[in-house]
């Protein structure tokens, strides 16, 4: 055995005893053999997953509409067929709906944790709060839609310029993403319903809906500078 | 709160064929189907290059039967020179997205990054799921492009607008076809943004009772980094791809500038802009090709302490490493573009990071020789292909020194030399790291053992056939002979011909010892030598668990980990080594000053 490349042995003894404790890195001090019940368990403090995924999937999806809206900046600069039109004003409307779903989300969020704690803390079901939610989103969705017919009642098709092109495009996707939200929220009020909602499922759907509430804004704040 | 009514706890076990091996839930069958789809497409991708090399290298030679494969690419079974490059753009897009991402990360990731973890299994199995099908369909609308309309576009992998965005005035392929890449492309990034998402959870959140970060394996490591890269990268190649796929069928004009005359037509397109596709795609392109290779580097760094009985000379560095090189890799994708008219500030810009970036490659190389050096190293095969692997990446990354200066790059890039620098340094080092993981973990992975005598046979001839076709491909480059040409019978290139002839028969010799490989694989599957649950003796976490391994992993509890995943070289109770999961107590500990 090779033992002499290595180090001379380690006296563990003669550590400072409060290094031991400190179990900053997620598993402790690095090395020493661990006592029975000195073992550092990642899963006793980890997040659960959905938490993490959440955040990960919101990075994910930075970075679709940052790619978007580099490719905006760049068709945009020196182009010459750039044509500038009003944003249609449904779209404020919609805002408005977007933000008030989040607002709807939060309060059921609340009432949740009560309701679930039993029939004793004589709370109604707060599903309502999430149905409101829900038909919230879909308005929005309605209005994105009539936008949409909006502008190409104005003869603004996808195709007509690239303005156009961008707005469709931006609201395309964040529609899209925004039903992924919608199917969150469907999924959460069935296990609401079923008496089987974690409440990790609800924080990780409510960040996801909070996140294309910014979106939203985001994009209605590129879209109103640029277009 | 109710947290765990009807909650299920533990894997559910699947009861039919198709919930088992088709549909199936677990990690381990979807990184085998991972496997088993990057087998299909590497042996699509070979064959792709073999009829590229026998065109390249005897132009006028008929190959039988080529005309069933597209009549009007290959008349008189000779290939078209359009059909030539169709061929080219799906060997690249082939051989890069579902084979060198799909095997190392993909595949061996699924499988592994679980169980070296010591989880049950990855926490969201249905994205899992739907990540392989989804690369699945991804695979059958580029390989459906062959079979429709005027075939696969020609484009190259890249697909540089306008060429890419004009429609099918710019040759066969470049409608339907180009379409069809970049909804397969589009379906492979949304796959991969599935497997990432698992791949990160698994990492963070479903470690085991005592796994903290630094115990990890350096393949998880690796995975993880990847993963990181993965999420950023494919999450803006999909974008681009449906705006390019917008250009085609909605007559969009994101990448086609206006006034543009291809064929005798004017465009209908306006205002357009070429270099946003490219910076678009290379934002992504350069982190990818560090997808395809830091799996490869956890797989060597992984199998090198068993093959020499110690540690590596540091567990820490090659984790910063790794990390840096992932960093630095979305900072360097302009140097794909020193020749594309950006500003020459830009390229300085560009450069800089680009020659940074090579001090932690080189840093991770080092580790690798250093801790080679002086040990007594049992030669397996997954070891030879390991070391393979070093000396692959080491020939390709030299020639990137030169490559990383505009001044140079300029000369150089549109040669063979770029082809020979890529195809060592990506192609043939992560395909190294593949050959090594196969022949590593085959055995946990199947139950069986491969045979050795012809995995060695394998190793010796690939590496001198790779050697031998890579090799001349940088001298072709310094002779000034251009790249993407489908034949070399003018005047200049005429001398270098039976260089071309050469690396055509050294690329046939090559793939024909792949079917040794594919033999050995198929063969040990069903016929091999039943394998011990740790046949390399090794410290991990995968070795600790039965083989192959059961639904959950580890059969009812879940492991607790008590030291570093590299024990090697120390007096242990089984051996030269203590495993990650063995309380007993390590009186020489490794560890990094």
């Amino acid at each position: 055995m090779a033992t002499t490349v290595h180090e001379p042995p380690r006296n563990i003894e003669n550590l400072d005893p409060s290094r031991l404790k400190n179990t900053g890195n997620g598993g402790g001090w690095r090395n020493l053999v661990p006592e029975a019940d000195n073992l550092h368990s990642v899963q006793a403090y980890a997040p659960p997953p959905s938490s993490t995924a959440i955040w990960v999937v919101v990075a994910a999806i930075s970075m679709t509409f940052a790619a978007l809206t580099s490719a905006l900046i760049v068709r945009r600069g020196g182009a010459v067929d750039w044509r500038h039109f009003t944003l249609p004003s449904i779209l404020y409307v919609n805002t408005l709906v977007l933000l008030l779903s989040s607002v709807t989300l939060e309060i059921a969020r609340r009432r949740v944790a009560a309701f679930m704690r039993g029939p004793k803390s004589g709370q109604e079901n707060p599903a309502r709060w999430l149905n409101a939610t829900l038909a919230l989103g879909l308005f929005f969705l309605a209005g994105q839609y009539l936008a949409w017919r909006q502008l190409s009642a104005q003869g603004l098709y996808l195709a007509t310029n690239p303005s156009s092109s961008f707005f469709y495009v931006f609201t395309a996707a964040h529609g899209l993403h925004l039903l992924g939200g919608l199917a969150g929220l469907m999924r959460v009020i069935h296990k609401l319903n079923r008496r089987t909602l974690r409440r990790t499922t609800l924080d990780a759907t409510a960040r996801y809906w909070h996140f294309m509430d910014i979106l939203w804004v985001y994009l209605l704040l590129l879209l109103w500078m640029k277009l | 709160m109710h947290d765990t009514a009807h909650v299920q706890v533990g894997p559910h076990v699947p009861k039919t064929f198709i919930g088992k091996y088709i549909f199936s839930l677990d990690h381990k069958v979807i990184g085998r189907q991972y496997y088993d789809l990057a087998l299909v497409a590497v042996l699509v991708g070979m064959f792709l290059s073999w009829l590229m090399r026998i065109h390249l290298g005897f132009p006028s030679f008929a190959i039988p039967g080529l005309h069933l494969l597209s009549q009007n690419g290959a008349p008189g079974n000779v290939m078209t020179p359009e059909y030539y490059l169709q061929l080219m753009t799906m060997h690249g897009t082939i051989m890069v997205f579902f084979v060198l991402t799909t095997a190392p990360f993909a595949a061996f990731g699924n499988f592994f990054l679980p169980i070296q973890v010591g989880a049950e299994d990855m926490p969201f199995p249905h994205f899992n799921m739907m990540s392989f099908w989804v690369t699945f369909t991804g695979f059958l609308f580029l390989v459906a492009s062959f079979f429709v309309g005027d075939g696969p576009t020609l484009g190259g992998w890249t697909q540089y607008a306008p060429l890419s965005a004009a429609g099918s005035v710019t040759g066969p392929g470049q409608g339907l076809g180009v379409v069809l890449w970049a909804t397969s492309i589009a379906f492979f990034c949304i796959g991969q943004l599935l497997g990432s998402l698992n791949f990160i959870t698994t990492t963070l959140d479903m470690r085991t009772k005592g796994m903290s970060l630094w115990r990890m394996p350096l393949t998880v490591w690796a995975w993880f980094i990847t993963s990181v890269m993965g999420l950023t990268a494919f999450a803006v190649l999909m974008p681009a791809c449906i705006l390019l796929i917008l250009d085609h069928v909605a007559g969009t004009s994101f990448f086609v500038a206006s006034n543009l005359v291809i064929n005798d037509q004017l465009q209908p397109h306006s205002g357009g802009s070429t270099l946003l596709w490219q910076h678009l795609f290379w934002f992504f392109g350069h982190p990818e090709v560090y997808i395809a290779i830091v799996p490869a580097m956890g797989i060597v760094s992984h199998i090198l302490p068993t093959a020499i009985r110690r540690p590596l000379l540091s567990h820490r560095v090659l984790v910063y490493s790794m990390s840096a090189l992932a960093a630095l890799s979305y900072m360097v994708y302009g140097h794909h573009m020193f020749v594309s008219g950006m500003n020459p500030i830009s390229s300085i810009a560009f450069s800089f990071p680009t020659l940074i970036i090579t001090i932690p490659a080189t840093i991770v190389v080092l580790v690798w020789l250093g801790s080679l050096y002086g040990s007594r190293i049992r030669l397996t095969t997954p070891c030879l292909f390991a070391i393979g692997m070093i000396s692959t990446f080491i020939t390709g990354g030299v020639s990137g020194f030169f490559l990383a200066q505009p001044s140079l790059d300029i000369m150089l890039h549109a040669t063979y030399f770029v082809v020979g620098h890529f195809h060592f340094v990506m192609a043939v080092s992560a395909l190294f790291g593949i050959f090594a993981g196969t022949y590593f973990w085959f055995p946990k992975m199947y139950g069986r053992m491969m045979n050795e005598t012809l995995g060695k046979i394998h190793f010796w001839l690939t590496f001198v056939g790779v050697y031998c076709i890579f090799m001349p491909f940088h001298y072709l480059g310094l002779a000034a002979n251009v790249r993407r040409y489908q034949a070399f019978v003018d005047d200049y290139t005429q001398p270098l011909l039976p260089v071309h002839k050469f690396i055509t028969v050294a690329a046939l010799c090559t793939g024909a010892v792949q079917f040794i490989f594919l033999y050995n694989l198929i063969h040990s599957r069903f016929w091999g030598k039943p394998a011990p649950d740790n046949p390399w003796e090794g410290t991990s976490l995968e070795w600790s668990t039965a083989t192959p391994p059961p639904l959950d992993n580890f059969g009812g509890t879940l492991p607790v980990v008590y030291h570093d995943p590299y024990q090697y070289g120390i007096e242990g109770s089984t051996g030269d080594y203590v495993m990650q999961t063995s309380p007993e107590k390590i009186q020489t500990q490794h560890d990094e000053a």
